[in-house]
Formats: C-alpha cells, sequence, structure tokens
C-alpha cells in the first residue's frame, strides 16, 4: 500500500505541509517496501483547482491514502471519487506521521475541513 | 476609437472620469460606454441608463455519458484547469473551476463527452441619453470574469464613434481583456505610495499588450511627487491632474454627475480628450513612443 503525505521539502525529515492542494511535495511512501519518493507538487501555481491536480496526482501514483492538513472541498470530492482516505496531520515531520499512521493514531476524515482557495497565498 | 480606462487598483476614481468623459463627450459625437468592471458593475449608478437588452453569457459545460466512457482519463490530460479528473472508470466535472476550452469533449476517444451552455452572467444594453450603455454581470461566486468581459468587450466592434471601456481594477485576466485591443488607455492613479506601486503595475500591463497609454492623477495635491518624477522618466504623458475637493466626493458617494455639477471640470475634460487625440495621432502610430 502506497500513502502519500503532503510535505514541505522532499525527505522524510521535512516538515509536513497541513495544505493539500498547494502543498510543496508530496513524499509517497510504499509501506511494504518501506521506500519513499518525493514529487513536487505542480499545483503550486496552479490559478485553480489544485486540490483537484493533486487528487488525479496521487490517484495517477496509486495512493491509496494521504496525510494532511487541509483539504478543500474540491479536493475531498476528487479524493472521495479516488478512493483515497484522507487522514489528518497538521504537523511534524513526514516520518513522524507516518509513525503516527501505522500506530492507528490519526483521525480519518472524510469531507472538506476548510472552505475554498485556503492556502491560496496573495495572487 | 476605442478608449480603456483603467487603474491599478480599485478607489482611484477611475469610474467617475470614465463616466464623466462620456458625458461630456455625448455632446458632440456619438459615445458608447462598456463597463467591463463584471464583478461589480457600478457605472450605470452614475449613467442611469434604460436597459432595452438582457441577455445571458453562457461556457459550455462537459457532460460525462457514463456508458459510453471507457476510462482512458485523455479528458483529465488535457484539461488545463483541472476541472475534469479520470479516475478508472468515474469520471468527476467540477463546474466552476471549467473554461469551457472544449478541449475534453474533443479528445475524448469515445465521444461521450457532450457539451451543454451553462449560465455564467448577463449582459445587459440599453441608452442613457445619447450614450450607448452595455455592461455585463458575472454570477456571485463564480470565478469568470473574463468571459463576461470578453462578451461585454466585444459590443466595442458594433459600435460607431467612440467606445469608451471602463475596465475592472487590477491588472488580471479580466483588466487585460478589457484593455487589449484598444487604441488608447488612460492610467487612472493617485500621487500615494500605494498609487504609485499599482501605477507600475498597469505601465507594464499596457507596454506588454502594447497599447500606448497616458496617466491621469486624481487627488491631485494630496500625496507627494513621486507618480510626477515616475511617469517623467519613464516618458509617460500626464494628461489630466484633477485636484482633491470634497465637494466631487460628495458628488460620486450619492450618484451626481460631476461635469453636470462642476461645469469648471469641462475644461479638463476636453483638454483631456484634445491630447488623447494627439497622442493617437491620425491612426494611433503616432502614440507608440512610450512603449519601450
Ligand atoms: S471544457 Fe476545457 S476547461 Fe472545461 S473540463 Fe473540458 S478541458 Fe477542462
Ligand atoms: S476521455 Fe472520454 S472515454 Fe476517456 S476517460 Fe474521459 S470521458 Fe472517459
Amino acid at each position: 500500500m502506497k500513502i502519500a503525505i503532503t510535505a514541505q521539502g522532499s525527505t522524510l525529515d521535512a516538515a509536513m505541509d497541513p495544505r493539500f492542494g498547494r502543498c510543496e511535495h508530496f513524499v509517497i511512501v510504499d509501506l511494504e517496501t518501506e521506500s519513499y519518493e518525493a514529487f513536487p507538487n505542480e499545483g503550486v501555481m496552479a490559478s485553480g483547482g489544485a486540490g483537484t491536480q493533486g487528487a488525479q496526482f496521487l490517484a495517477n501514483k496509486d495512493a491509496a491514502a494521504v496525510i494532511t492538513g487541509h483539504v478543500g472541498p474540491n479536493a475531498a470530492r476528487s479524493l472521495q471519487a479516488a478512493g483515497i482516505n484522507v487522514y489528518s496531520m497538521a504537523s511534524g515531520t513526514v516520518r513522524e506521521a507516518l509513525e503516527a499512521f501505522k500506530n492507528g493514531e490519526l483521525p480519518e476524515v472524510s469531507g472538506s475541513t476548510v472552505r475554498r482557495h485556503f492556502g491560496m497565498g496573495r495572487k | 476609437m476605442i478608449l480603456a480606462i483603467a487603474s491599478g487598483k480599485g478607489g482611484t476614481g477611475k469610474t467617475t472620469l470614465a463616466v464623466n468623459l462620456a458625458l461630456l463627450l455625448a455632446e458632440t459625437m456619438p459615445v458608447a460606454f462598456l463597463d467591463c468592471d463584471v464583478e461589480e458593475p457600478n457605472a450605470h449608478l452614475f449613467l442611469k441608463p434604460t436597459i432595452e437588452t438582457c441577455e445571458q453569457v453562457a461556457l459550455p459545460e462537459p457532460i460525462v455519458d457514463k456508458a459510453r466512457c471507457n476510462g482512458c482519463g485523455k479528458c483529465a490530460e488535457i484539461c488545463a484547469f483541472n476541472a475534469i479528473l479520470a479516475f478508472g472508470d468515474q469520471v468527476l466535472t467540477f463546474p466552476e473551476l471549467c473554461h469551457g476550452c472544449g478541449g475534453c469533449a474533443l479528445l475524448c476517444p469515445e465521444e461521450a463527452i457532450t457539451e451543454e451552455p451553462r449560465g455564467i452572467g448577463v449582459l445587459e444594453t440599453g441608452w442613457a441619453d445619447r450614450i450607448r450603455f452595455i455592461h455585463g454581470r458575472v454570477d456571485i461566486g463564480m470565478p469568470l470574469a473574463t468571459p463576461v468581459v470578453k462578451a461585454v468587450r466585444k459590443r466595442a466592434k458594433d459600435t460607431d464613434g467612440l467606445v469608451i471601456v471602463d475596465a475592472p481594477p487590477g491588472t488580471s485576466c479580466p483588466v487585460v481583456a478589457s484593455v487589449k485591443d484598444s487604441d488608447y488607455c488612460l492610467l487612472v492613479t493617485e500621487p500615494t505610495p500605494f498609487g504609485l506601486n499599482d501605477l507600475e503595475l498597469a505601465v507594464g500591463m499596457a507596454r506588454e499588450l502594447k497599447v500606448p497609454f497616458g496617466v491621469v492623477i486624481n487627488r491631485a495635491g494630496l500625496g507627494d511627487d513621486k507618480v510626477a518624477d515616475y511617469c517623467a522618466r519613464e516618458g509617460i504623458p500626464i494628461l489630466l491632474e484633477v485636484p482633491f475637493d470634497r465637494r466631487y466626493a460628495a458628488c460620486y458617494a450619492r450618484g451626481g454627475q460631476l461635469v453636470r455639477e462642476f461645469p469648471k471640470l469641462q475644461d479638463g475634460l476636453r483638454k483631456l480628450w484634445l491630447r488623447i487625440r494627439m497622442e493617437v495621432g491620425g491612426n494611433g502610430a503616432g502614440a507608440a513612443c512610450h512603449q519601450r
């Protein structure tokens, strides 16, 4: 099973990024092999649809779950349709998020946690 | 001639200038007024037109026929706006993200996508005395101002004489759509640090669009000389300075017509018009000199 974590950097020790659609990186960890890959999120620069883009990206990468902070309504709908479970964690490192997930400490969320365009800075 | 009136930010008196110039010039020539600020149209409050036609502005929206879809994902790949997603055999559409480009329907190998018009705003036309009046309004919550602006702006073609385009504030896509292909652009600003900063952005935009432009300083005397210095340095003509006057603000606040209530402003506006005509020259060729 593969799990994605939204992160501010590209390693396991990077800090988590609480934003889903506008996170800096997606770190995707394969729980069976314990290997990971990091991808810069192209949605950072998207003028719209960053959340839906992120969901499509994770679905294409076969992620079964994502650990992140805030998920907008469009992203939530997309992730749900893609069958990607969303777990909530707002701070800590990627490694800590993984541990917490493995220990079953993270709450699973369904639906949007924030209003539209959260995480979008000044345009 | 198409004259766009723009401003790097809101509240500089852009609409006031556009409206009063239209009122004055309509006395001697055919004038059309296009309010392109479709998110917050307000020129009608001053021109008080009688609206005669109202039509819907629509964008095509993709509708997916699940029975035909083979889940290839081509639609999601092509969409630049992430408005259509494909997860296996599930295709999701997000109308509020869709720009109606038609790319997905075109590329779908199964012809599973058809397009249906979806209303995103309205376009109204009418007359304010002798002024042909056209404005648009994008539906609330619809982040698609640009197509509505384009629908309004297109009407410039069907009108003779002078077309005054009141652009939205800022320098974003709807502003570009308003100013693009104009013969001249007036940039309205204030003599303050914020005014200067936003003016610089607006100048960048006008240069990018290759539309000749000049500056109008509103509320002159309230701030400093930095805007004037900047224009001198850049070789940008300052075509008019309107002094600050509390009575003008009061007139604006109750939707009054400045040129009617303060006839002494007419002179300045007439000179402004002459300067614009000089800048544009016979065919607009002479005005390109402020471009870099
Ligand atoms: S019409 Fe264009 S913008 Fe809309 S979903 Fe299809 S490809 Fe995307
Ligand atoms: S391109 Fe057509 S067939 Fe392919 S996933 Fe999209 S709707 Fe289905």
